[in-house]
Formats: C-alpha cells, sequence, structure tokens
C-alpha cells in the first residue's frame, strides 16, 4: 500500500497510457475532439487525485526511487501544467493527425520527469532522464509538413546525446571515484578529490546544458522555433520546470558539501545566462525565438537563487517555478491560438491585437508583465525572492547585475505590448474566436499569476515542504 | 482610522470600472471613487489631529500590521504620520481634478479611467507603507498604468517617451531594490530587515550606508528627476494626456522625493551626510540648468515639464541641507509643486483642447476669449515663480531659509545659485504668459472658441483653493508635517552627533 502513494504520479500515468493504448487499439474512426476530451479528462481526474492523495515520504527498489514532499509537489504541479498545456492546444490538436500518439509521447516523457524527480541513484536519473527527453524529439517534429519541425526534432536529439555523453562521463568518473552511483553514497564520499570534481563539473554540465544555460543555450532557439507551439510551451515550461527542479536538488543535497565549487560555476554562468539571454532576445522577431531566450534569462534568475542558501534558494527556485508556469502557459497560449488559426508568430503581425482582439491581447500584455517582473503580477514577487535568495551569499555583484538586467528585459517585453497596443495596423489579425478549453486554460492561469504573488501562504507551502530536506 | 480603506476604495472603483458599460457610467463611478478618496483623506487628517493631540511623540499613527511573507520578513505594515497625510492629501485632490478635466475623454473611456484609479491606489499605497517590501511594490505597480496611459492616449512621440519612462523608472526600481536587499542582508536580525520603523532604531555599519546610500538615492531620485537622470521628465510628460501628466508630475515625482527622505535619509543618516555635499550640488544644477531650459522650449508643455526639474531640484535641495527647516521646506515644496505643476497641467490641457497647439508663438490673446482658463494659467504662472500669497513662495522660502543654516561655502554657493533661479523663473513665466493670454488674437478661428465647462472649472477651484490655502495660511501644512520632519531630523542628528 505504500507503494501506491510513494509512485502515485508514476502509476497513474502509467495507468493512463495504458488506457489510450487499449482505446486506440479499439479505435472504430473515433473523432479527434472525442480523443482531446478522453485525454483531458483522464489528465485532469489524474491531477486532483495526485493533489488530493496523502504524499508519504520514503524509498523503493533498494533506494533507486525517492520520494519526498518537495518532489511530490513539483509532480502535481507538472502534471498540472501538461493539463493546461493539452487545453491550449486544442485548435493544434485538431489539425494533427497523430493526436493518441502525441498524447502517449506527452506522458511518456511527463512519466521520465516524475521518475527523474524522484531519482535515488545516478543510473536511475540517466534512465530516467533520457525517457524525458527522447518522446520530446519525436514531439517536436510533429509539424510534419514544415521542414523546420524536423531540423527543430534533429537539434534537440543531437544537443541531448551531446548532453548526455558529458553527463554519462561524468557519472562513471564519479564511481570511478567513489565506488558508487546511489546519492545517499555520493553524499558520504564527496571529495575535492580531483577525479570526483571533474565527474561533478561533467554532469553539472549535462544537466546545464538541458537547462540551456549559455554558453549551452544554442539549441534552444532553433527548437523552440521549429517546433509546434503547443510542443514549444511544454518545451519551455513543463521540461524547464523539471531540470530546475532536479538541478536544484542534485546541487543541494547530493552535492551539497562542495557548495563552494558549484557556487563559483553559478556565479560565471548566472551573469552571463542573464546577459546574453537578454541581449538576443532584444532582436527577435519570432514570438517563439523572443520566448525562447526570454526562457533562458528567466533561467538565469533562477540560477541566482539557487546560488543562494540551502532552504530559502530552493524554495525561492521552486516558486518561480509555479509563477513562471502561469506565465508561460498564458503566453503560449496566445502565441498557440494566433498561430493554429493564422499562421503568424511574428511581433509585427500583432500590431493592433489590442483592437480587434482584447481578451487575447489583455491576456499576453499581463502575462508578459508577469515575465517582466512588474507588479502586481506575481513575477514580481518571484524575481524578488530569488533575488533576496541570492543575497544569501552576500555577493552584490550578482544581485546588481540581476537587478539591471530587469531593466533590458522590460525593453523587450515592452516592444510586444507596444506592437499589440499602440501600433496601428491597417492588416490586423481578425477577431478570433476562442474556444472554451482555451479560455478556461488563460482564465485560471491568469488567475493565478495575479493571486499567487498575494497569497503569501503559498510561499509559506512551499518552504514548509523543504523543512528536514 | 483604518488605512486599508484608502487601498480598498480605489481597488473596488478601479473593479466597478472595469464592468461598467458605456460612456459615461466609467467617468461617473471614477469621479465618485475620487470624491470618496478625498473624503477619506480629509477624515484621515482630523483623525490624525485628534490621535497627536492624545499622544503627540508617537512616530506613527493608525498602524496595522500583518504577516504577508511571514519566513522572509515582508509584512503589511501600514501607518502615516503628518508627512504622509499631506502627500495622500495632494493625491487625492490631484487624482479628483485630473478625472474632472479628462471628463470628455472619448477614445477608450473605461480602460483610461480604470489605470487611472490604479495609479492613485498605488499612489496612497506608497505613502502610508512602513515596510519597504510594500513600499517597492507600490512604487513599482505604477509603471503599467504609466506606460500604457501615455502610449495609448498620449499625443506627440508617444511610444518614445513611454518607453524612455517605462525603461528610465525601471532603473530606478532596479537601483531601489539593490539598495534595499543590501539594507535587509546588513540588518541586525532579519525579521527586521524590511521594517521600515525597525531599521530606524538600528544604526547601520557606516561602509554599509556608504555602498548603499548611493543606491538608494539616485534611484529614489531618478523618480523625483535627479540630475542628470531627469530626460524622462520632459518627453514623458509632454506626451501623456492631461491627467497622467498631472498625475505624473503631480504626485509620481514626489514619490521619489518622499523616499529619498523616508528611506534613504532616514535609515543612512550618516552616509546623507557625507554624501550631502553631492545631492545639493546636482540640486543646484538641476534647478539652475531646469529654468534655462525652461527658458528655451517653446511649447507650453515642454516648459511646464522643464519647470517641474527646476522646482524638483528644491526638493532635492532641501533634503540635501540635512537642517530642519530645510527638510520641512522639501516636504512643502513637494505639496505646492504637487498642486501647482497639476494645475498648469490642467491649465494647458483645456487650452490644447480648444486650440490644438501648444505652441506658445501660435497663441494670443487667450484672455479675451476665455478668461477664465487664462485666469487658472496665470495662477499657476504666479505660484510657480513664488509669489507671496500662493504656495510656491511659502516652499521656497523655507528652502532658503534651512539652506542658508548650512555655514559652509559650497552650501552657500549652492543656495545662491538656486536663489538666482527665481529670476529666470520669472523671465519665462512672464513671457509666456505675455504671449499667449496678453496682446491681440493672433487667429481668429480662436474667437469661436468657449470657456471653461463645469467640470474644467470644479477641477481648477479645487486646485486653486488648496494653493490659497497653503499660500495664505502655511502654518497649517507645517503644524501637519513638523513632527514627522522633527522624527527624521532627530534620527539624522542622534548618530551625527555622535561622530
Amino acid at each position: 500500500m505504500q507503494l501506491f502513494y510513494l509512485l502515485k504520479n508514476e502509476w497513474m500515468l502509467s495507468f493512463m497510457m495504458v488506457v489510450l493504448l487499449i482505446l486506440k487499439v479499439a479505435d472504430n474512426g473515433r473523432s479527434h475532439s472525442s480523443w482531446i476530451r478522453i485525454f483531458n479528462g483522464l489528465m485532469l481526474v489524474l491531477c486532483v487525485a495526485g493533489w488530493l492523495m496523502p504524499t508519504v515520504e520514503g524509498e523503493a527498489f533498494g533506494g533507486m526511487f525517492f520520494s519526498y514532499k518537495a518532489g511530490a509537489f513539483a509532480k502535481n504541479l507538472l502534471c498540472t501544467g501538461t493539463l493546461f498545456i493539452g487545453l491550449i492546444g486544442e485548435d493544434w490538436l485538431k489539425k494533427t493527425r497523430h493526436v493518441v500518439e502525441f498524447y502517449l509521447l506527452i506522458i511518456s516523457t511527463l512519466m521520465g520527469m516524475c521518475f527523474m524527480i524522484s531519482a535515488g541513484h545516478m543510473l536511475m536519473f540517466y534512465l530516467s532522464l533520457e525517457l524525458a527527453s527522447i518522446p520530446l524529439a519525436a514531439m517536436c517534429n510533429f509539424g510534419f509538413e514544415e521542414r523546420r519541425s524536423g531540423e527543430a526534432a534533429m537539434k534537440l536529439i543531437l544537443s541531448s546525446a551531446f548532453s548526455s555523453g558529458l553527463m554519462l562521463m561524468g557519472i562513471s568518473f564519479l564511481y570511478g571515484a567513489t565506488g558508487t552511483l546511489s546519492f545517499a553514497q555520493l553524499t558520504l564520499m564527496s571529495s575535492y578529490e580531483p577525479l570526483f570534481i571533474i565527474g561533478f563539473v561533467l554532469l553539472f554540465t549535462g544537466i546545464v546544458f538541458k537547462l540551456s544555460v549559455v554558453p549551452f543555450h544554442l539549441w534552444t532557439a532553433d527548437v523552440y522555433e521549429g517546433s509546434p507551439a503547443p510542443v514549444t510551451a511544454f518545451l519551455s515550461v513543463i521540461s524547464k520546470g523539471a531540470m530546475v527542479m532536479v538541478f536544484a536538488y542534485i546541487l543541494y543535497h547530493v552535492f551539497g558539501a562542495l557548495n563552494d565549487v558549484w557556487y563559483t560555476l553559478l556565479y560565471v554562468l548566472s551573469i552571463a545566462t542573464m546577459v546574453i539571454g537578454n541581449l538576443f532576445a532584444i532582436r527577435q522577431q519570432n514570438l517563439k525565438r523572443f520566448l525562447a531566450f526570454s526562457s533562458i534569462t528567466q533561467i538565469g534568475y533562477i540560477l541566482v537563487g539557487i546560488s543562494g542558501s540551502s532552504a530559502e534558494g530552493f524554495t525561492a527556485a521552486m516558486y518561480f517555478i509555479v509563477v513562471y508556469l502561469f506565465s508561460n502557459i498564458v503566453a503560449f497560449g496566445v502565441i498557440t491560438h494566433i498561430a493554429s488559426k493564422t499562421g503568424n508568430e511574428t511581433i509585427d503581425s500583432y500590431k493592433g491585437l489590442a483592437k480587434t482582439n482584447p481578451f487575447l491581447a489583455w491576456s499576453m500584455a499581463i502575462a508578459l508583465f508577469s515575465l517582466a517582473g512588474v507588479p502586481p503580477t506575481a513575477g514580481f514577487f518571484g524575481k524578488i525572492f530569488l533575488l533576496k535568495a541570492g543575497v544569501g551569499t552576500g555577493n552584490f555583484v550578482l544581485i546588481i547585475v540581476a537587478a539591471l538586467n530587469m531593466i533590458v528585459a522590460l525593453y523587450y517585453y515592452l516592444r510586444v505590448i507596444r506592437a499589440m497596443f499602440m501600433d496601428s495596423n491597417e492588416n490586423a489579425i481578425q477577431p478570433l474566436e476562442s474556444g472554451l478549453s482555451l479560455r478556461i486554460a488563460l482564465f485560471v492561469c491568469l488567475a493565478g499569476i495575479i493571486l499567487t504573488g498575494f497569497a503569501g501562504s503559498i510561499y509559506e507551502y512551499i518552504l514548509n515542504l523543504n523543512v528536514g530536506l | 482610522m483604518n488605512l486599508g480603506l484608502l487601498l480598498l476604495v480605489p481597488l473596488l472603483t478601479a473593479a466597478a470600472i472595469a464592468f461598467s458599460k458605456g460612456k459615461n457610467m466609467p467617468r461617473v463611478i471614477a469621479l465618485g471613487g475620487a470624491f470618496v478618496q478625498l473624503l477619506l483623506c480629509v477624515v484621515l487628517l482630523f483623525a490624525y489631529r485628534t490621535a497627536h493631540q492624545v499622544a503627540p511623540a508617537q512616530g506613527m499613527y493608525f498602524e496595522t500590521s500583518y504577516p504577508w511573507f511571514a519566513s522572509l520578513g515582508i509584512n503589511y505594515h501600514t501607518g502615516v504620520d503628518g508627512i504622509s497625510i499631506a502627500m495622500m492629501l495632494l493625491t487625492a485632490c490631484v487624482v479628483l481634478a485630473g478625472i474632472l478635466v479628462s471628463w470628455n475623454m472619448e477614445k477608450q473611456v473605461k480602460e483610461f479611467f480604470f489605470l487611472l484609479t490604479i495609479l492613485s491606489g498605488g499612489a496612497y499605497g506608497f505613502f502610508m507603507a512602513l515596510d519597504l517590501f510594500l513600499l517597492f511594490f507600490f512604487l513599482e505597480v505604477a509603471v503599467i498604468p504609466k506606460y500604457l496611459l501615455i502610449g495609448i492616449w498620449g499625443s506627440g512621440k508617444k511610444e518614445y517617451s513611454a518607453n524612455k519612462l517605462a525603461l528610465m523608472l525601471m532603473g530606478g526600481s532596479a537601483l531601489v531594490l539593490v539598495g534595499m536587499l543590501g539594507l535587509y542582508y546588513h540588518s541586525a536580525t532579519p525579521a527586521d530587515g524590511f521594517s521600515l520603523t525597525n531599521l530606524g532604531k538600528q544604526q547601520i555599519p557606516l561602509d554599509v550606508q556608504l555602498f548603499f546610500f548611493p543606491f538608494l538615492f539616485v534611484g529614489f531620485g531618478i523618480f523625483t528627476a535627479l540630475f542628470p537622470f531627469h530626460t524622462w521628465v520632459p518627453d514623458g510628460h509632454s506626451s501623456a494626456p492631461t491627467a497622467a501628466s498631472m498625475f505624473l508630475a503631480g504626485i509620481s515625482m514626489k514619490l521619489g522625493g518622499y523616499g529619498c527622505l523616508r528611506v534613504a535619509a532616514f535609515l543612512m543618516p550618516e552616509a546623507a551626510h557625507f554624501y550631502s555635499g553631492y545631492i545639493v550640488a546636482l540640486a543646484a544644477i538641476a534647478i539652475l540648468y531646469g529654468a534655462f531650459a525652461t527658458m528655451m522650449q517653446t511649447d507650453l508643455k515642454y516648459m511646464n515639464a522643464y519647470s517641474s526639474v527646476s522646482h524638483c531640484g528644491f526638493v532635492l535641495l532641501g533634503i540635501g541641507m540635512l537642517t530642519p527647516s530645510a527638510i520641512s521646506g522639501a516636504v512643502i515644496q513637494m505639496v505646492s509643486h504637487g498642486l501647482m505643476t497639476a494645475l498648469f497641467f490642467a491649465a494647458i490641457g483645456m487650452i490644447y483642447e480648444r486650440t490644438h497647439t501648444r505652441t506658445i508663438k501660435e497663441l494670443g490673446g487667450l484672455l479675451k476669449i476665455m478668461p477664465f482658463i487664462s485666469t487658472v494659467f496665470f495662477i499657476a504662472g504666479l505660484c510657480s515663480l513664488g509669489l507671496p500669497g500662493f504656495s510656491g513662495f511659502v516652499a521656497e522660502m523655507t528652502v532658503f531659509v534651512g539652506s542658508w543654516q548650512r555655514p559652509e561655502e559650497m552650501y552657500r554657493v549652492a543656495t545662491i545659485v538656486a536663489c538666482m533661479s527665481i529670476v529666470v523663473t520669472a523671465v519665462y513665466i512672464l513671457r509666456a504668459t505675455g504671449m499667449s493670454l496678453m496682446g491681440t488674437i493672433k487667429n481668429k478661428a480662436y474667437e469661436e472658441l468657449k470657456d471653461a465647462t463645469w467640470n474644467e472649472k470644479v477641477a481648477a477651484v479645487v486646485l486653486i483653493g488648496a494653493i490659497l490655502v497653503i499660500g495664505i495660511t502655511p502654518f497649517y501644512l507645517t503644524h501637519l508635517i513638523d513632527p514627522g520632519t522633527n522624527q527624521i531630523m532627530e534620527n539624522i542628528n542622534r548618530y551625527i552627533s555622535l561622530n
């Protein structure tokens, strides 16, 4: 019975996969919208059950699998995020040929992420990481007619392979230095032995590759641009969220003793990530590329938070992930909707949007202001808490760079706002009819953007999850 | 009295506007909301006077504190003293006048009044916040409404101005954020790290003060047009619609002055003392440079915007001098300039709405066509040049008296430089009013124009009334703010006399 609760998200996802497969085998010409309804219904049940079921802390499979409160929270959050992405992607999904396959892929990568968060052993970690990334590449290829979609899939799979290679090399060095791959043993045996440090740095590099931290970010923009918009949303929200969670967990709880080593790494990388992500975002025309660079910058801020003291840094990073999830889903919701109805993805084509589609324009504006960290949106709180956690080390250079970057970031977010609200355009996008699912997703996430910040209890809740870790 | 009401009323008003329909309903709701705000502020004033008589030594009145992010030491902590009440009254007057002036707004009425109401709520929040995080929140909350107000409803090169304003103010906020986190990190007890009142009781180490004071002071200074970061003022104010110009110059710039005084100088008195030479020098440059720049302007709005740079220099000059009278003068100047510049922008807006030009040379003989508006314009001008009987005189006089109390040479020179600007002010004010109001009617089409409507008259009367009250009976205002300034001075003297 303990396993039932320990593996709650994992077994529910597997169950859902089986259900979908059986339905697919017994397929008698079910329509797309019926599949979409089935998936959304199952996902909703899964999310509700996930949040309601009690969280049990403990180990399974001889320490391979390890469940903890913060991890369970993150898994539930990712599942909920996937539900929203299913909702915003409806327009696009109705047009795609292989809707069931898409769902199967999305569930397997989600399952990989869940296992990755709970991994208690390097092998488990590596396997689940691969499970989380290979289906993603297949998902990127879902814009079958478009060349750039295939290109995106290729780029993602190659860069994933490269980072996996680095990571495996690091893991084998760690094994060579200590003779174990279990997280608990590694924590005890971590040392400043050169082999161990090299192993750690390689593992670190492999992970930051997936997080698209500068200078390992080069794949991001092309993959984001080429993939269909809902997949881009998934990549930037769910995939990044899971990686951040795992990254923070590994740094704090496995390699906590090497604090000074990874602090130096984070210090340099976060400055590079914030500055370069921002500078590249300024010149982007395609909104998906634009959000790719903006998400790189956001990762830079998360690194600032993680570099701070343990409990507060972890909490701030998780809190930021919640906020970031809401904001990005709204932004991608609007982009997906407009892209699938009109095919427009550039900032210029959004000119005059506020006059023709006020609801979409205001949603987008609120999401972008949240990403820029302007109050009263939750992004403001998220960013300040990350910086405040970063101050924990007393390094004000980092904070000053981060604060100045907020100005640059505001500049390019304002470009989009300006296009939507101030520029006039004779060929503005026609008034679009938005479906019920999209509206629900946007409304819930907008409420999340506004309310998460004011509800201090959410922050305290996340903080309590981390107590005792 | 519960201060939360002053946040609740704007919020409810904004919500009601968001759900209202048509052209008339939003503006009626907005006006009603603004009127209730003014009423609440007046009630607050009287409640404060009673409370102050009962407990004169209490620093802050009507304090409330709820934990917000308890583990981070962030509380919803509000309270007021005389200075905050003066600023809130100013806000209420300007917002009421602003709504009345934009009564005949045609374009996207609902959104316009919604944003304007949100702005006013942010200003009240800022003036009552006793928690640095809360204060910072309210400082930044205005960024979006200001940007949209200028960008959507503005005129001229509005996108450029809106961008410039948003980015420069964001820069100010970023600096304030660094300073705030610096204070938090170096506070003796982390739980008090954001509390304005508790931090005021601690002595922050000198090296920390010297490092972080410039961040806070320059950060807030950008809001109040600290030279050389004043460049957003002319563009921003000139491109904004009338009500937004009134708000920007009347209240938004005061957020900076208030922050410099309440946060920077109050919490880090030794650093304020150390840097006072630089502050005074920059303020003197702003005063004189602003005045000369104003002289060269041909556009009425640009003229008033540059004169705001010059007038806000007096606020910083007063704060930099660190003497009781000078600080008191700085606060009076904030209130006075807020009212006067709002009146000026209102009058310019009324003229522009009718003649569709703001170029001084194209106007002329307006006094004959629209006597009421012209008189309003003239009164604003006279107040601006510091004619006795108006609030400007009281404010500038107090600043000068306070400044003269600093005997060092450099402060004397700065004071003399500042005094000289009055002459320049007289030149540009008299020239502008002379050319646009007096003389022959230059454009025949103007003869058809009508004088002020009821809403414009009410707006002008509210502002002129406030200016005259301060000008004729300044002791009401000084009695109101003195306990507050004394408290800040006490904090400053306590540590400086130690060295």
